[in-house]
């Protein structure tokens, strides 16, 4: 037997878990205002989570997909991103699309039922929370090669959890992307469970990056915990799909701290021992401590930090409240282009059924 | 003007499209370098180059998947889907997001698209290869769900398609593809979308049909004729959104109507313009409406398809019981 082919799938990491450095940091971490950026950015995805989760324990808003503990995913791949690139995401990705210009506001609109929620005043190309798993990979190829088509120097950034890698989609996209050499970034957040699923139930493969490998696209695998890396593993990708060498796939390596949803007990299926052990190695005290060691971080500098989050997710909970509600016409005004008259019956009749004001709220 | 057929056609108002929108592109299996399975496509690779007519790689769920990408983000794919049989992998992409881009977003993106696929028996093909599954898509909002029955519906509601700032499924009868000719002008008009087109105007009856059908149901009007009933003949083409006014319209005249298509009966579009009927223009109907379809059954492979398929003596034999009917 000869062999025909061979692959090999790194792992990059720049700070570990107690952020130190486990090799000399890229240059946009020479700046400590950089990486203080990134760090109020989980900072304030964490209590965006916090306050959601207890929204919704209190009825204000749905069903809601906690990201805690995989802030840097978001985060690290948005911060890299040009405002003209395009975020495809899935529904767990509020703190990268809070870089992005999402607002909180927006997310806990969407989160609470109200349509409005996927308005994105902010990126106004980027796409809405993707639900059905991995389906978004094929909206990134394509988008991407709109790009190409169009010699624009544009990227599609495509997030996705493991279970994503499981589908259909996610493999049908991967592999036209690699044919069609499309300025596209896939960036799977490996957070380990899919609900009760853990990652070794839902592949027989070593990694996932190497499921790019059959389709003929880079993959490589990074700790997800740490932000820089993330970042670091996102330019890299975005630099090559602008220069027209094609899709990455990054396999950001972190864990999912929380339940699946709000509507989910993670007790039932997985050992609070080890989730507890996981908590060693999340992405934000990691980069406070890297901070802290070169002496761009301090006691005070934190607690004003938190104050200044906390106040910040009140403002938008205070300003979600008081978003009127919407009629029933939000059902119908963006359906299609023009309501075609067959529906304007159906419009008058939620017309005349609605709830009036001050009944319930819509 | 030149006489085409209805393959001939849809190829025409492809080129004219990809020639004045730079926007508009084309991509499937087989299209490119082959011309497409049934030659809709022919010479648009050769002309327009293969970055706007992409031979894709065979995986019917991605086409879908990425002409939604391709549309959101401004350009206007028509995706075609080698037979209908092979569209079942798109409806996740296609009720999931093509349908719902524009309200999901609030109007921020888009999914201008079309995904062409040729339906039908008839032609003697394999397994899988004459389904008629318009209904799936005619349930579903945000959708239009069109099928043109003639060459010059072909050419004109195919760039309508094509315009059309919302997804279209365009379903193109393959045995239609090269039965008859018909002057096609090149002109670049389109026709309406979301209308009823009344192939024949008639006092007596009306014939609702879609698609291949309207052979047997113009035949069926022809003898109709030669024994002295005039019957009205509409051809539905837009099957979502429906535009009942015109069956309404015209069954208010008639008072008599029979609906005839090849897909199933059994929750069929004809069942949704029946309960229109019942719902609307109960009072001007003489009789109780008749469907005459596809039987509830697995479409059958070549030797049965001719008694699958409604015949011109059972559209005739619904049109005498509706017309019998006291």
């Amino acid at each position: 037997m000869t062999t025909v082919a061979t692959f090999e799938i790194g792992y990059t990491q720049f700070i570990d878990s107690q952020g130190e450095p486990t090799q000399p940091l890229p240059p946009f971490a020479s700046d400590p205002a950089t990486l203080i950026a990134l760090y109020r950015a989980m900072v304030l995805a964490r209590a965006f989570d916090a306050k959601a989760i207890a929204l919704q324990r209190t009825g204000k808003i749905g069903t809601f997909a906690s990201a805690l503990g995989q802030e840097a995913v978001g985060v690290g791949a948005a911060s890299a991103m040009r405002p003209e690139d395009v975020l495809v995401p899935s529904y767990r990705d509020h703190p990268g699309q809070f870089v992005r210009g999402v607002t909180m506001v927006e997310s806990l609109l969407y989160w609470g039922g109200d349509e409005r929620g996927s308005g994105f005043a902010g990126p106004r190309h980027d796409f809405a929370n993707c639900v059905p798993i991995g389906t978004q990979v094929c909206h990134a190829v394509g988008a991407a090669y709109a790009f190409k088509l169009r010699r624009e120097p544009r990227a599609a950034v495509c997030l996705l959890g493991d279970g994503g890698t499981s589908r259909g989609d996610f493999y049908e996209g991967l592999n036209i992307a690699g044919v069609w050499k499309v300025p596209v970034v896939l960036i799977v957040n490996n957070n380990q469970w899919a609900i009760s699923v853990p990652r070794s139930s839902q592949s027989a493969a070593k990694t996932l990056a190497q499921k790019a490998i059959a389709a003929g696209v880079e993959g490589r695998q990074i700790d997800g915990n740490d932000v820089i890396a993330v970042r670091h593993a996102t330019e890299e990708a975005l630099a090559k799909a602008r220069a027209g060498q094609g899709p990455t796939l990054i396999e950001a390596l972190t864990y999912r701290l929380g339940d699946h949803t709000t509507a989910d007990d993670a007790t039932r299926y997985r050992d609070a021992e080890t989730v507890r052990e996981q908590w060693q190695y999340e992405p934000i005290a990691r980069l406070r401590n890297c901070l802290a060691r070169r002496g761009a971080w301090d006691k005070d500098k934190e607690e004003a930090l938190q104050r200044e989050c906390a106040e910040q997710v009140n403002r938008a909970v205070d300003d979600y409240l008081a978003v009127p509600p919407h009629g029933p016409d939000a059902m119908f005004d963006y359906l299609y282009a023009t309501l075609p008259p067959a529906l304007e019956e159906q419009r008058a009749m939620a017309r005349r059924f609605a709830p009036r004001a001050g009944e319930t709220r819509g | 003007m030149a006489e085409v057929n209805l393959v001939e056609a849809v190829n025409l108002a492809l080129a004219y499209e990809l020639e004045h929108d730079p926007d508009v592109i084309v991509l499937g299996e087989d299209i490119g370098v082959n011309g497409g399975v049934f030659r809709a496509t022919v010479g648009l690779e050769a002309r327009f180059g293969a970055g706007r007519i992409i031979d894709t790689p065979l995986a019917e769920a991605a086409i879908a998947g990425v002409a939604i990408g391709m549309a959101a983000v401004g350009l206007k794919p028509v995706a075609e889907i080698q037979f209908t049989g092979f569209m079942y992998p798109t409806i996740d992409q296609i009720i999931n997001h093509a349908a719902r881009m524009r309200n999901r977003t609030r109007g921020r993106l888009s999914c201008p698209m079309v995904l062409r696929s040729p339906s039908g028996a008839g032609i003697h093909a394999p397994e899988h290869h004459s389904e008629s599954p318009e209904t799936l898509f005619a349930h579903v909002p945000g959708l239009r769900m069109v099928i043109p029955s003639s060459p010059a519906r072909a050419y004109g509601l195919l760039l309508a398609a094509i315009r059309d700032p919302d997804p279209v499924i365009f379903f193109e009868p393959t045995r239609l593809y090269r039965l008859f000719k018909q002057e096609v002008e090149n002109n670049g008009e389109a026709l309406p979308l979301d209308a009823c087109f009344v192939l024949r105007e008639g006092r007596d009856l009306t014939l609702v049909s879609w698609g291949a059908m309207l052979q047997e149901t113009m035949a069926a009007a022809d003898a109709l004729a030669a024994s002295g009933v005039s019957a009205e003949v509409i051809d539905v083409a837009t099957l979502k959104p429906l535009d009942l006014a015109v069956i309404l319209e015209s069954v208010a005249k008639t008072g008599r109507c029979v609906i005839v298509h090849e897909a199933p009966r059994t929750v069929g579009c004809g069942a949704e313009i029946a309960a229109g009927l019942a719902e609307y223009g109960l009072t001007s109907l003489l009789a109780p409406v008749q469907r005459v379809t596809g039987y509830d059954v697995v479409v059958p492979l070549p030797r049965l398809e001719h008694q699958y398929m409604p015949s011109v003596d059972r559209i005739m034999d619904a049109a005498r019981r509706a017309l019998e009917y006291a």
